[in-house]
């Protein structure tokens, strides 16, 4: 509240009463008719044909189907991705090495690049035209158009989220407390888990938390590894765009739905977290200013 | 140099190294190396194609369009969040993320709901004799959704951290709201800004999801480049991906090298400040 401040005689910069209220006024507009809105005609066209057909579609076979694999692939990416971002974050923070700047930006890659691209990239290496295709095809081993491709696609698009969260605060926090556990006589991993974890384990969550949404919505990297079989290996958003295409819009709505539901609820927990301080320390400036 | 005394060096960067390279490097490398692999002059013929050229040019102006309305509303936001008090401002704040939080092929499908000539939207404008969905603009509309969190995103801190002393000598001057936020405050801005803009036109160059259904998707006009390689693809045409892909791939490097560039020097600006 701006009466707080009693020492202040001047209103800010742009709280003129008209030019406040106007402002808000177009700022809320823009936001409900592009943020919101799609969000609401979500729910709208998803119960477009009743009920009925709303829990058809979310019971059928197929989009149980796709559930389970949207869960799996997040079952093992994210683990997997968590404990790739702690070991960096661990190695990048609490050691002195060449070439720390150069690793930091190789991690960040994959925010960068087009998920087709990077769909292609994996089809250059485990396709029957790439690098070790041919050989895993001799020995009868599937990778891509099976759910090993769409774990590893997923992989690559969310591989920065947990050590993004990590590096900063890890960075701020320095190393005086490990270094002092351990010169108590605390193992390694006795100091990560008692010293280490409590301080971290909120931005640790909030990276899972995004890293999380982000393997079950991935879309594009998915839709060139998958090979869209039906019932087979079809992720959610892939079977999303199967039944639109199929003209079974009220269909494609239902599926999307649960996957709006993830993301108003990875919204909360994000607010929630960050009240917990998570997602506070920034990115440092620059990587190699901090190489040391 | 004290000596480090932590352990876990040995397997956290081996760790680190081997997932970094077999996760991020190879397939990149694998994608280089089969573009490399045609030569230059077959490789130059793919990507200069003009359909290629044409995908080029619809992608780079709907994602300058959206980032260029991103740069104002994204900077209005973060202003109204940051600045002012409002009810509801809390939960305004935290739908700022859901274009992040949603996934894009949801985002694709609700905003061609919202747009198409029968939708919501789209009849409106229809009547205007507006054409959104299946055309360039619908293009651009999907990037603006996607890429907006962005822009509020690196300018909110900023914003926050702003010094009233400096208003508040400027005020004392005599200088108008007008003049001291150009002057003052949106000098003070830039680096984020152009940081939170140069990511901003880096999704938007990959986007893939929230465009293809809204787009219409015909050649030469308003098809993208990550469709073309996607159709490339389907077409068994491995090369001709490679190629186009290794483009939005050496945009992206590019763009990476920009935006690091930009977020270092917006952070020394702040700690400066």
């Amino acid at each position: 509240m701006s009466f707080k401040k009693t020492a202040r005689t001047l209103p800010r910069v742009g709280d003129g009463p008209f030019f406040r209220r106007a402002l808000i006024g177009i700022v809320l507009t823009l936001g409900a008719l592009l943020i919101l809105a799609p969000l609401l005609i979500i729910g709208v066209e998803a119960f477009s044909k009743g009920w009925q057909v709303y829990r058809d579609t979310i019971l059928h076979p197929d989009t149980r189907h796709a559930i389970m694999l949207t869960v799996l692939a997040a079952l093992i990416a994210v683990p997997v991705n968590t404990a790739f971002g702690v070991a960096a974050a661990w190695a990048i923070t609490k050691f002195d090495f060449r070439g720390k700047g150069f690793l930091l930006v190789v991690i960040e890659i994959p925010f960068s690049v087009s998920p087709i691209v990077a769909g292609v990239a994996y089809l250059f290496v485990y396709g029957l035209q790439g690098l070790f295709g041919p050989t895993l095809d001799a020995y009868g081993i599937k990778i891509l158009f099976a759910i090993p491709g769409i774990i590893l696609a997923s992989m690559f698009v969310t591989a920065p989220f947990v050590a993004r969260e990590l590096i900063p605060l890890m960075q701020a926090q320095g190393r005086d407390l490990e270094e002092a556990a351990t010169s108590l006589g605390a193992s390694g991993w006795r100091t990560f888990f008692s010293v280490t974890l409590p301080n971290i384990k909120w931005a640790l969550l909030y990276g899972v938390v995004l890293c999380n949404a982000r393997v079950m919505g991935e879309f594009g990297a998915v839709s060139v590894v998958s090979g869209n079989i039906r019932g087979q290996t079809n992720t959610l958003p892939l079977h999303i765009e199967l039944l639109y295409h199929d003209y079974q819009a009220a269909g494609a709505f239902a599926s999307a739905s649960i996957l709006a539901l993830i993301a108003v609820f990875t919204i909360i927990a994000k607010v929630a977290l960050e009240r917990q301080g998570a997602g506070r320390v920034r990115p440092a400036a620059n990587p190699a200013e901090n190489a040391s | 140099m004290r000596r480090n005394v932590l352990p876990g060096l040995r397997l956290s960067l081996g760790v680190t190294l081997l997932y970094v390279s077999l996760i991020v490097v190879l397939p990149l490398a694998a994608l280089v190396f089969k573009a490399a692999s045609l030569g230059p002059q077959d490789y130059w013929q793919i990507v200069t194609s003009s359909r290629a050229l044409a995908s080029y040019r619809v992608t780079v102006l709907a994602a300058l369009g959206a980032t260029l309305f991103n740069l104002f509303f994204g900077l209005a936001l973060a202003w109204v969040l940051v600045r002012y008090r409002f009810p509801g401002r809390r939960i305004v704040d935290a739908m700022v993320d859901l274009p992040f939080a949603l996934p894009t092929a949801v985002a694709g499908i609700s905003l061609t709901a919202l747009f198409t000539t029968n939708g919501v939207f789209g009849s409106i404008l229809d009547s205007y004799g507006i054409k959104v969905a299946y055309t360039p603009l619908g293009i651009m509309i999907a990037m603006c959704f996607t890429s907006l969190p962005f822009i509020v995103r690196t300018v909110q801190p900023v914003l926050e951290d702003l010094d009233p002393a400096l208003e508040e000598a400027a005020q004392s001057l005599g200088g108008s709201d007008f003049a001291i936020f150009r002057k003052v405050i949106l000098p003070l801005l830039t680096p984020a800004l152009l940081a939170g803009v140069s990511l901003s036109f880096a999704r938007s160059l990959g986007e893939f999801g929230a465009i293809i259904f809204i787009a219409g998707n015909q050649p030469m006009s308003t098809e993208i480049t990550a469709l073309l390689i996607f159709i490339r693809l389907e077409e068994y045409d491995y090369q001709a991906a490679a190629a186009i892909a290794s483009v939005l791939l050496l945009t992206a490097f590019l763009m990476l090298a920009v935006t690091n560039w930009l977020q270092a020097r917006a952070l020394r600006y702040t700690r400066r400040s």
